[in-house]
Order: C-alpha cells, then sequence, then structure tokens
C-alpha cells in the first residue's frame, strides 16, 4: 500500500495543502502548552501525523526523501537529550536536577519566568521525541521491516 | 470442551488479584472527597503556587513539566525506547533480507 504514491491528483493536493498547517498547529499546541491544553506529547503526536499523511499520500519512497530513517532515529534520542540536558544544565548551574529556576543564572530573567522557559524547553524536547517515535513505528509496523531501499539491490 | 490446567491458573490468578484490587479500594477516599489528603495537601499548593512559582496559567503544564519534571522524564524515556523496540524487533537490514532470498 505504501511502496507507491497515490494516483489521486485529489488526495495528493489535499495533503500538500494541508499538511503545512497541521504543522503549524502542531507547533501551535506544543509552545501554548503554558496557556492551554496541549504540550510537547500531543504536539508531537500532531506532528508525526501529518508525516504519516504525507507518508499515505505521497508513498515510502518520496516522504523519506524528507524524513528518512536515520534522521527519525536521531530526532528520537535528540527529544530526550534535549529534556535530560535540560535537567542536567540544572544540575551544572548548582540546582537540583530539572530545577529550572536556577537556569535563571544564565536567563536572567528572574526564577519563575526561567521555569517557564525551563517547562517550554523540556517541553520542545518531548515533541521532537514523539514525533520522531511516531513516524518510526509507523514506518516499521506498516512495512514489515523492510523499506524500499531494500528493493534495489 | 476441554478447558487447559495453564488457563485454570491464568483465570485463578485473574480473579484473584482483580478480589485484591477490590478489596484496596475499600480503603480509598472517597471521589471527590475534600478531606482526602491528595485535596488537603498537594492540590492547594499546586493551585496557590503554580504561577508564582513558574508564570504558567496552565496548572497542568506546571505540574506535569516542573513539580514532576522527573516523572515526565521516565515518560518520555518510555516513548524513545518504545521506538527504539519497534525499529529493532521489526527492521529486517538489507543484508540479512538477503541471506534469506539465497
Amino acid at each position: 500500500m505504501l511502496s507507491r504514491e497515490s494516483d489521486n491528483l485529489i488526495v495528493k493536493t489535499v495533503v500538500r495543502i494541508f499538511v503545512p498547517f497541521i504543522q503549524v498547529y502542531a507547533l501551535y499546541v506544543i509552545a501554548h502548552g503554558h496557556y492551554s491544553p496541549g504540550g510537547g506529547f500531543q504536539g508531537g503526536v500532531i506532528l508525526g501525523a501529518s508525516i504519516v499523511l504525507l507518508f499515505l499520500a505521497y508513498g515510502r519512497r518520496q516522504a523519506m526523501r524528507r524524513m528518512g530513517e536515520g534522521l527519525t532515529a536521531f530526532m528520537n534520542s535528540t527529544g530526550v537529550f534535549i529534556y535530560g540536558g535540560i535537567g542536567l544544565l540544572c544540575l551544572l548551574l548548582g540546582g537540583n536536577l530539572l530545577d529550572y529556576a536556577s537556569l535563571d543564572r544564565i536567563l536572567h530573567v528572574g526564577a519563575a519566568q526561567s521555569r517557564s522557559l525551563g517547562i517550554l524547553g523540556v517541553e520542545v524536547g518531548v515533541g521532537i521525541a514523539v514525533m520522531a517515535a511516531m513516524i518510526s513505528i509507523f514506518l516499521d509496523i506498516s512495512t514489515g521491516g523492510d523499506l524500499p531501499d531494500d528493493d534495489n539491490d | 470442551m476441554k478447558i487447559m490446567p495453564l488457563k485454570m491458573v491464568a483465570f485463578a490468578a485473574v480473579v484473584l488479584t482483580g478480589a485484591l484490587l477490590l478489596y484496596g479500594v475499600e480503603d480509598m477516599p472517597a471521589w471527590g472527597d475534600p478531606q482526602s489528603p491528595a485535596n488537603t495537601h498537594v492540590s492547594p499548593r499546586y493551585i496557590e503556587n503554580a504561577i508564582p512559582d513558574t508564570a504558567t496559567p496552565n496548572i497542568v503544564t506546571a505540574v506535569l513539566a516542573d513539580y514532576r519534571g522527573y516523572d515526565t522524564l521516565g515518560e518520555t524515556t518510555v516513548i524513545f525506547t518504545a521506538g527504539i523496540a519497534c525499529l529493532y524487533i521489526l527492521r529486517r537490514p538489507r543484508n540479512q533480507r538477503r541471506k534469506e532470498r539465497d
């Protein structure tokens, strides 16, 4: 199903128009988690769904040129690394692990604001990790583990 | 129909666990009880201090990513592990497929 791109012009055009809007909405959900329901997990799932839509409409070969397997695995670990890195940065700046108030030493915006910014950074990390995990799991399950670049040999 | 002995053991385990859980629920505070420990101890602190502490109007986000950030770090690691586990279990590398074909 996924190996070929869709023949349907309507599907492809609608996907091409909608994917950027879905991705902007996902970024909104991640960034607006401070004020409304949302956050890294939800926004990451929406981001992942936009890429999955691309896979469904344009086929693996073309979509993987934008979101390859290596990039997915890299982003998956990068998300966790951002989260853990912010936690360790707090430790290095003299606070407890994940105590964002100590980020004030480099941000200089006050303890409460630096906690808010720390939450935002952590949510971004969560979003990246969730997005990459979604795409990675979708790719592996939908293809049974045989990806298109294998077919050429 | 013959019932497998292992299935009987599994059924007994399920019933026993369910009975234990129901027995444990007896000691839980009533639903929405304002005098329960969670509502007298932690919740008011979060509600009063979330904005002065974190400048984040959404208390859920403040609790999720700040007060209980360690928990969320674990959750993110679980998602990461799920992705990597799917990769390891399902993905068949090119050389392995070639070996199977020969």
